[in-house]
């Protein structure tokens, strides 16, 4: 179904590839992005609060002017600085689903999502059977009278996925599409919303600060910190090898910047200490800077020294913090390097672990990742 | 022992003054219901006059309110959103006649669109309009000070709104006219509904510039504050009950209004 006066400058709505590469400057803040994500390629845009995602989705959107670069989708320029390009939000075929859903309040359920028909110039009757569409989809069709006061969160968010997906826009942008939802709801919306955006044609961004969210949803991510890219590719990439330390805290590994001494895996560590890791990557030559990530349950505590046939890196160091995670307890140890140990709560109370106890920390040199890091663009 | 609850209590230096203005302001609605002249009321309400001036009242009040919500929601839009130079002084100048004395109005309206006024001329000699001492002068008069009202509380919603969801109708494919149509409008409701209120209750007593305007013509430009003030010398209890059909209709309107709109107008 096609809608009256639906018509985009630059044709329909087509499945076009998404190809970026904006500054957006705001005050002190700026933004930098170069990222292309293709139809049907869901992109997830990983980063800390104030790193710039919302600001990117807006540029998207056409709510935020781009300082410098270019938006294509497709064959259209949404945005080209050079050449004084702008389309209009209301004439960009994206559809955003905002953080807070920004539901109409004075509007029912069908009437939010036939919206966008309806300011097209469909008729009502038109608008109505377009709408019901949607909600059928989403399975809100129950819903189709209330007023968006009377949902509940998981209910709003779906509704403000189906308002958005009844433009039929050519790219579809999540801010944080799960984060006003209750943990309980989260889980359940969560697989939902990850089919509807299999289902997508188009390009999708998909920002998160919830690490989860960005493994299962996305077939791709981009770190974002501080207005620049730290990072890009696959879920699994950026999980098993994080750039940043904040990446590598989300996934819950230990990350060590340092610079290989040596082609067999000596690492001097830039804070200190050294680790002894087994270089998978053979393109790795010695005096390059690397990163060494390592995790938390690769590390054993001891209260004494190792003796003999023990893991190469062996160094001694002082528990400064316990947490009881679900099913496990994960001490802060500083030393050199400092770094976070995951134990079962029996090993806790055999070494009789307490913050200010010295101990022996310990790990393979098989556990130690070592890959390249790469300098951050400026 | 104090209690919690005596956080509720009210200090004397608050309560003295509070309890003599409530006196302030009852005591003279309270004469006016004492003094009534209730058996003559039948007699004073039946004359076609007071009947004519009712009706014209009530007419020329709520015209000037549809002047006001046609011409003055766009002006309060622009006030709100619009980015232009001199915004601030537009803004002072548009609510001038809040503070303007009435009579002053009526004269200034008079020396522009009187018979030899400065745009009145024209309309007299190009079209023999004339606008002064009829029907319409009347609502212009009271539209001109009736107005402010309504834009300035309609000016702080348009301002207060959550621009939030404009953003969104544009994300929708809206214009900025279906935006301001389908979404700001409705969201600013019911400070329109308490904007036109205030501004149609102002309308409804207006006196000075009406008179200095529009004149004294009964059936024409006679309305119930002229026709009452008039009645004071003439016939007193008139005037009386003049007033409290006045009394009566602003507090019908007060009432039937409070509990969808008024609570939530102010809140908005």
């Amino acid at each position: 179904m096609t809608l009256t006066g639906g018509a985009q400058p630059g044709g329909p709505a087509t499945a076009g590839a998404l190809d970026l590469a904006v500054s957006v400057r705001r005050g002190e803040f700026r933004l930098d992005v170069a990222a292309a994500v293709a139809p049907g390629e869901v992109l997830g845009v990983l980063g800390p609060n104030g790193a710039g995602k919302t600001t990117l989705l807006r540029a998207l959107a056409g709510l935020t002017a781009v300082t410098e670069g270019s938006i294509r989708l497709g064959d259209t320029v949404l945005d080209d600085a050079a050449t004084g390009t702008f389309v209009p939000a209301e004439q960009r075929p994206v559809g955003l689903v905002f953080q807070n859903y920004r539901l109409f309040p004075h509007l029912s359920v069908r009437d939010n999502v036939g919206f966008a028909a309806r300011s097209r110039g469909a008729r009502r009757a038109e608008t109505r059977r377009h709408a019901d569409r949607f909600l059928g989809q989403l399975d809100l069709a129950a819903l189709a009278d209330r007023k968006p006061a009377q949902l509940s969160g998981g209910q709003a968010q779906r509704v403000a996925l189906a308002r958005a997906l009844a433009a039929e826009p050519a790219l579809l942008l999540l801010d944080e599409p799960l984060s006003a939802l209750d943990a309980r709801t989260r889980l359940e919306v969560r697989s939902e919303l990850r089919r509807h955006l299999a289902d997508f044609p188009g390009p999708v961004l998909l920002v998160t600060h919830d690490p989860l969210e960005a493994m299962i949803m996305t077939d791709r991510l981009l770190v974002l910190e501080d207005g620049r890219v730290v990072q890009q590719g696959t879920p699994a990439e950026v999980a098993r090898r994080p750039a940043t330390q904040y990446v590598a805290r989300l996934v819950g590994l230990n990350l060590y910047p340092g610079t290989l001494t040596s082609t067999d895996g000596q690492v001097r560590l830039a804070d200190g200490g050294s680790l002894t890791a087994t270089p998978s990557d053979q393109a790795l030559v010695a005096e390059t800077d690397v990163l060494v990530a390592l995790r938390p349950t690769a590390i054993a505590v001891h209260s004494e020294r190792p003796g003999h046939g023990s893991p190469r890196n062996v160094w001694a160091g002082t528990i400064s913090g316990l947490e009881l995670l679900a099913d496990r307890v994960r001490a802060e140890v500083e030393g050199q390097p400092s770094a976070l140990v995951d134990l079962t709560p029996a090993a806790v109370a055999d070494l009789k672990l307490r913050p200010g106890l010295p101990v022996w920390l310990s790990a393979k040199a098989t556990e130690c990742d070592v890959y390249p890091n790469r300098p951050l663009p400026k | 022992m104090r209690s919690p609850e005596d956080r509720g209590r009210v200090p004397w230096p608050l309560a003295l003054p509070a309890l003599l203005t409530i006196c302030f302001l009852l005591l003279p609605l309270a004469g006016l219901i004492v003094r009534a002249p209730w058996r003559s009321m039948d007699r004073v309400l039946a004359e076609s006059q007071v009947v004519e001036a009712l009706r014209l009242s009530l007419l020329s009040a709520s015209a000037a309110t549809v002047l006001s919500l046609v011409f003055g929601v766009p002006l309060a839009w622009v006030l709100a959103r619009a980015r232009f130079r001199g915004r601030g002084l537009l803004r002072a100048v548009v609510t001038l006649p809040l503070v303007l004395p009435p009579v002053v109005g009526g004269v200034a309206l008079l020396l522009a669109f009187g018979r030899r006024g400065i745009v009145g001329q024209y309309l007299d000699s190009w079209f023999g309009f004339t606008l002064p001492f009829t029907t319409l002068g009347v609502v212009v008069a009271e539209t001109f000070v009736a107005m402010p009202f309504l834009i300035i509380t309609v000016e702080g919603a348009f301002r207060s709104a959550d621009r939030g969801y404009e953003e969104a109708a544009a994300t929708l494919g809206a214009t900025r006219l279906t935006v301001f149509r389908r979404v700001t409008l409705p969201l600013i409701a019911p400070s329109l509904v308490a904007g036109s209120v205030l501004c149609w209750a102002r309308a409804l007593g207006e006196f000075g510039a009406t008179i200095t305007f529009a004149g004294n013509f009964p059936g024409r430009t006679q309305t119930m504050p002229i026709a009452v003030y008039l009645a004071l010398e003439r016939d007193p209890e008139a005037a009386i009950a003049l007033s409290l059909v006045l009394l009566a209709v602003s507090v019908a309107v007060l009432v039937a209004l409070r509990d969808r709109w008024l609570t939530t107008g102010t809140a908005a």
